[in-house]
């Protein structure tokens, strides 16, 4: 009874309307995208990153996959490997991507054509 | 014998922090939102509790998936306001109450809650935000103590919706088992209904959102047995935030008064809020 109640909590594998959702199959596979935008945290580490991008990817061992879609600023390539969005945010405000271009890139939309979908774009 | 006194489920967008830093809290944009929360503040300092209990989630700022804890409390006199990567927001730090954390801490464990003890703990916009939106900081303090408590609701397996109601009940039974004369409040914090990633990036489901507000006032326990994944089907794979709202009506009677509601859902992310109050 209480074994069939928690084995259906979450479908292994399942996406909500469209999105990946971050199990432990998912942070494993992210923990070295994860681990070096957690280190962003920290004033320093954000003086280092911006100071050589290629040097502070070293240090986090990243996959030459993961070092080019840190280039490319690909965050929902990043997401789809692995990386949780709220430590992907903290690259994305040192790089100039903020959640909602972030987003706007998600849906396929630019960031002016996915401000216009909100009830109070004024908000931003 | 300490008690309860009030309930406050709220939402904890870090945007709201934002807003309330560049002075926006009067703009039409914000107004709907800030507004909401006067009565509330009003209300809590009529109420005059000595702790607030926070039940929130970090966001990456203090805790990371190398070591990941499912319940943490805080356990110290002060908690420092933490840097989620872009620098420290200028707030006073958090006074804790160390006494009252140890009696919480050790009801918790003994009632067969296997927590997580933090002696150390910096906390963020899922604690910081419903902070200044239900208490006005003083110069380098504020006017109550507070215990952070810490859910996973990042990294599946999360606690279920019942375990989350369950930690409420005993977090009820922790305070009631306190011998000093305290006022406790206790607030749930998150959601409502967001989306962060994939392609239906920004959904809301207002109407859900608004049926959730109605339940946790009249008939909290009919959410307790709802799986995670039709919880994310309803309110987005954030909005999952939402169970930390069961904790702190657990924690409340079944009777408890409502006395305020708002709802704004501007950008991407259902703004909730609710307040209920416990008879004298």
């Amino acid at each position: 009874m209480i074994r069939k109640q928690n084995d259906s909590q979450l479908q292994p594998g399942t996406r909500i309307s469209g999105a990946l959702v971050f199990d432990l199959r998912m942070s494993w596979r992210g923990l070295r995208i994860n681990t070096m935008c957690n280190a962003l945290s920290k004033a320093e580490e954000r003086e280092s990153f911006k100071s050589d991008e290629e040097g502070f990817m070293d240090r986090f061992a990243l996959a030459e996959s993961e070092r080019a879609m840190v280039r490319e600023r690909d965050f929902t390539g990043l997401l789809e490997a692995g990386g949780n969005i709220y430590y992907l945010i903290k690259l994305g405000a040192l790089t100039g991507y903020g959640l909602y271009r972030m987003g706007a890139h998600m849906r396929g939309e630019t960031y002016e054509q996915f401000l216009a979908t909100r009830n109070v774009p004024e908000s931003v | 014998m300490a008690r309860i006194v009030a309930g406050i489920g709220t939402s904890h967008v870090p945007s709201i922090g934002g807003a309330y830093d560049r002075g926006k809290t009067e703009t039409l944009a914000w107004k709907p939102l800030f507004d909401a929360y006067v009565p509330v503040r009003q209300w809590l300092q009529e109420l005059q509790p000595d702790v607030c209990i926070m039940v929130y989630n970090d966001h990456g700022a203090d805790f990371f998936f190398d070591r990941y804890p499912t319940f943490a409390v805080g356990c110290a006199d002060h908690y420092a306001i933490a840097d989620e990567g872009f620098g420290t927001r200028p707030l006073p730090s958090i006074r804790g109450d160390v006494e009252f954390s140890q009696h919480l801490c050790q009801s918790l464990v003994y009632d067969e809650f296997d927590l997580t003890i933090c002696q150390q703990m910096a906390v963020e916009h899922g604690f910081l935000v419903p902070m200044h939106l239900c208490f006005d900081p003083l110069d380098t303090d504020w006017p109550v103590a507070s215990v952070p408590i810490a859910v996973n609701v990042l990294q599946h397996p999360l606690p279920t919706a019942r375990r989350c109601w369950r930690l409420g009940q005993a977090i009820r039974r922790a305070v009631e088992s306190y011998p000093a004369d305290f006022r406790v409040v206790i607030i749930g914090t998150g959601g409502m209904s967001h989306q962060l990633t994939g392609p239906n990036f920004g959904q809301m489901q207002a109407d859900n959102d608004q049926d959730f507000l109605d339940r946790i006032e009249r008939d909290p326990e009919s959410l307790t047995n709802i799986t995670h994944q039709e919880l994310m089907n309803r309110f987005g794979v954030e909005g999952i935030e939402l169970i930390m709202w069961l904790v702190m009506r657990g924690a409340m009677s079944p009777t408890a008064r409502r006395i305020h509601r708002n709802y704004y859902a501007p950008m991407t992310t259902g703004m909730g809020m609710i307040t209920l109050e416990e008879d004298q």
